[in-house]
C-alpha cells in the first residue's frame, strides 16, 4: 500500500508530491532540488526560497509503527490498537433512557417504534468481532451485546434495497440492506461487558463490523428502509459509499 | 479593535532545532531557527509537519511560547503517551534536526500591549504556553501592563515554567500568579488545591469593574467552565478570548 | 462531561490555505441559525475521519475538510458568509 499518505487532514501537501521529491538527509545537510546541478548536492539551510513541493525528512520520525498481527485479520493499511479511540464529528448527544426511542420506517411507510424497555425485550446476543476504522486503527476481538438487525426488522422490508441510519445529533450513514441482514449487523447496547458508554455511541449504536466503522452509526435513533440510496454524513463529505476495508474503499473514487 | 497584520498565504518553512529545554518530566521547550520567518504576535501558533523517510507525514499545531525574536520560534510540547508526534518531538528530536513549520497562525487569540489591559490570563495545563508568550513579551517593558495569571495544573511536577514564573513575579511588579493544583499537592503547599470555581476566580482575578482583557486557554472543559463563570461575574463576552487545547487529529 | 472538540483556532492553517490569509479573527455567519462570530470561536471536531467545523450557537456543520489521496476536499455546508476585514 502506498506509504506516502498524509494522515493529518486538511493542510498537507498532496501526498504524491512528498513521495517524489523526498530524499533522506540524515543529519541535515540541505534540500536537494530535482532541478539542481548534480555538483550542488549540498544546499545551505539559510536558503530562503524554499521549494514547498519537496518536503523535508525529519530524522528519526517514523509515525505509527505497523503492528505484528495476522494478515488475514488486519485489512490493508490498518494498524492494531489496544485502545478504543473516540472519534466524533459533533457533540455527544445525551439521551436519557426514558426519552430514547428506536424508530423503524419500512419501505411500505410503516413506522414502528420501541422504547428502551421494548427494545431490550427483543432477542439479543453477545458477540465478538473485529472492527476497522477508516482512520487506520483496527481493534480485534471486541465484545459486544446487541440485537441483530434481523430481529429489529422482523421480516419487514426484505425487498428494500437500502438501510438509511440516522442518529441523535443528526449523523447519518447509508448501507445496502443486504449488508445488515443475515447476522451481519446489530443494534448494540453493551460493550466489553458493560452498558455502551455515550462517547462510544450509547445508549445504542449500529454495529456493522465488516465495513469501515463510520458505518456503525453511534447514538442510533432511526432506521429507514428505502428502495433508493441516500448518502450519509461522511459519504457526502468525501468518503466511499460502501466502505469495504478489505478492498480499502476509504474515499469516494477508490 | 486590535490590528493584526493581514498576512497572505503561508508556506512551509524549514526550521532547525537550536536548543532544547526540559520544562518538566513530560514537557520540552524547542527553540528553532527558521529562516524566512516573518515574525509573530503573542498568542499565535504554528503548524508543525514531520515527514518520515518513507514519505509518511503527520502534522500538529503548537502555540508559540516566546515573543518575536528575529528568526527564532520557540514551541513547548507536552508528551502525550500514545501520541504519534509528541513522543518524537519530546523524546527523539535533537539539536540540528529539522522540522517544517507553517505560521504564524491566529488572529483572534492574540494580545499585544497596544491592546491595553489589565490583562487576565487563565491557563489549564499546557494552555499556559500561548499565555507565556504574552507574559514574556512584557519583560522589561515600561510601563508593563498589569497582569494576573491563574494556573491550573494537575500536580507540582506537571507545572510548566514554574521556576521562570517565580523569577518573573519577583522581577515584575506588574505580574501576579495564582496556582491551583487539582490532583495532588506537595507537602507544605500553600496554594489552591481544587478545580477552578467561582470563589477562586472572584478572589484571584481582576474584577469585571476593571474591564480586563481575558484570555483563557486549556482543555475544552476548563475553558468552558472558566469562561461561563467569568461571564456570570460580569465580564463582557467580547473581552474574553478562548483557545481550546487537546488531543486532536487522528489517534 | 466535556466533549472532545477544539475551536476554530486549531484550523487556522486550513483557513489560511482556503482563503489565502489569516481568518480566525474574521466574522462568519451560520446559515442555519444566523449567529455571527469570529471563525476562531467556532467548534472544531478534529478527532474524526475529517475535520468538522460547527456553529458555536446551534452546532450545525459549517464546513468539513477531508484529506483524500487526490487532495483535500473542503465542503462548505452551512457557512453562509465570511467577512474579510
Amino acid at each position: 500500500m502506498a506509504a506516502a499518505r498524509a494522515t493529518r487532514a486538511a493542510s498537507a501537501a498532496p501526498p504524491h508530491q512528498a513521495r517524489e521529491g523526498v530524499l533522506t538527509t540524515g543529519v541535515f545537510t540541505g534540500i536537494h532540488r530535482p532541478f539542481a546541478s548534480p555538483a550542488l548536492a549540498t544546499w545551505p539551510i539559510q536558503e530562503k526560497s524554499y521549494d514547498p513541493s519537496v518536503a523535508i525528512i525529519s530524522r528519526g520520525f517514523k509515525g505509527r509503527r505497523q503492528s505484528e498481527a495476522p494478515a488475514n485479520r488486519v485489512p490493508p493499511g490498518q494498524y492494531i490498537t489496544n485502545d478504543f479511540p473516540v472519534l466524533s464529528a459533533g457533540p455527544t448527544p445525551r439521551v436519557s433512557l426514558e426519552d430514547w426511542r428506536l424508530t423503524l420506517v419500512t419501505d411500505a411507510g410503516d413506522v414502528r417504534s420501541w422504547t428502551w424497555a421494548e427494545f431490550r425485550a427483543l432477542p439479543s446476543e453477545e458477540f465478538t468481532v473485529d472492527i476497522h476504522c477508516v482512520t487506520k486503527w483496527s481493534k480485534l476481538d471486541t465484545r459486544w451485546e446487541g440485537v441483530a438487525i434481523d430481529s429489529v426488522l422482523g421480516g419487514a422490508g426484505r425487498g428494500a434495497g437500502f438501510l438509511l441510519a440516522e442518529s441523535y445529533g443528526g449523523y447519518t450513514t447509508n448501507l445496502p440492506l443486504a449488508d445488515v441482514v443475515d447476522g451481519k449487523a446489530w443494534v448494540a447496547f453493551g460493550y466489553d461487558g458493560a452498558p455502551l458508554a455515550p462517547e462510544h455511541g450509547g445508549p445504542a449504536r449500529l454495529l456493522v463490523p465488516h465495513l469501515y466503522f463510520w458505518k456503525s452509526a453511534k447514538w442510533i435513533r432511526r432506521l429507514e428502509l428505502s428502495p433508493e440510496d441516500r448518502i450519509g454524513f461522511w459519504e457526502g463529505y468525501g468518503y466511499h459509499n460502501y466502505g469495504d476495508p478489505w478492498r480499502e474503499q476509504r474515499y469516494a473514487g477508490d | 479593535m486590535e490590528r493584526t497584520a493581514v498576512r497572505g498565504r503561508l508556506s512551509w518553512l524549514a526550521a532547525e532545532v537550536v536548543e532544547l529545554v526540559d520544562e518538566n518530566p513530560t514537557v520540552r521547550g524547542i527553540v528553532l531557527s527558521c529562516p524566512g520567518w516573518s515574525g509573530h504576535l503573542p498568542g499565535q501558533h504554528v503548524d508543525v509537519r514531520l515527514t518520515a523517510e518513507d514519505g509518511y507525514q503527520a502534522q500538529r499545531s503548537y502555540s508559540i511560547a516566546a515573543p518575536e525574536n528575529g528568526e527564532q520560534v520557540t514551541i513547548t510540547v507536552e508528551l502525550i503517551g500514545d501520541g504519534e508526534v509528541s513522543p518524537y518531538l519530546v523524546g527523539e528530536l535533537g539539536v540540528g534536526d529539522v522540522i517544517e513549520l507553517r505560521g504564524p497562525i491566529g488572529g483572534y487569540f492574540v494580545w499585544t500591549a497596544e491592546m491595553g489591559g489589565p490583562l487576565q490570563l487563565l491557563a489549564g495545563g499546557s494552555g499556559i504556553v500561548p499565555l507565556m508568550a504574552m507574559i514574556r513579551s512584557q519583560v522589561g517593558a515600561t510601563p508593563a501592563i498589569p497582569t494576573r495569571l491563574l494556573v491550573s495544573a494537575r500536580s507540582y511536577d506537571s507545572m510548566i515554567y514554574r521556576d521562570e514564573l517565580a523569577v518573573l513575579t519577583e522581577k515584575m511588579e506588574s505580574l501576579a500568579v495564582t496556582y491551583t493544583l487539582t490532583r495532588s499537592q506537595p507537602p507544605g503547599w500553600t496554594g489552591q488545591d481544587r478545580r477552578v470555581d467561582q470563589a477562586m476566580l472572584a478572589e484571584a482575578t481582576w474584577s469585571s469593574d476593571e474591564r480586563p482583557l481575558v484570555y483563557v486557554c486549556g482543555p475544552t472543559g476548563f475553558v468552558e467552565t472558566v469562561a461561563s463563570i467569568l461571564v456570570g461575574q460580569g465580564h463582557e463576552g467580547a473581552r474574553i478570548k478562548t483557545e481550546r487545547f487537546g488531543p486532536s487529529g487522528t489517534p | 462531561m466535556s466533549d472532545r472538540h477544539l475551536d476554530g483556532n486549531a484550523l487556522g492553517g486550513l483557513f489560511n490555505e482556503l482563503f489565502g490569509r489569516e481568518m480566525t479573527d474574521q466574522d462568519a455567519c451560520c446559515g442555519t441559525c444566523g449567529a455571527i462570530g469570529p471563525l476562531g470561536r467556532a467548534l472544531a471536531f478534529l478527532d474524526a475521519p475529517g475535520q468538522v467545523l460547527r456553529c458555536v450557537n446551534c452546532e450545525s456543520v459549517l464546513l468539513v475538510a477531508v484529506a483524500t489521496p487526490t487532495g483535500v476536499r473542503i465542503t462548505v455546508q452551512s457557512l453562509r458568509w465570511v467577512e474579510l476585514s
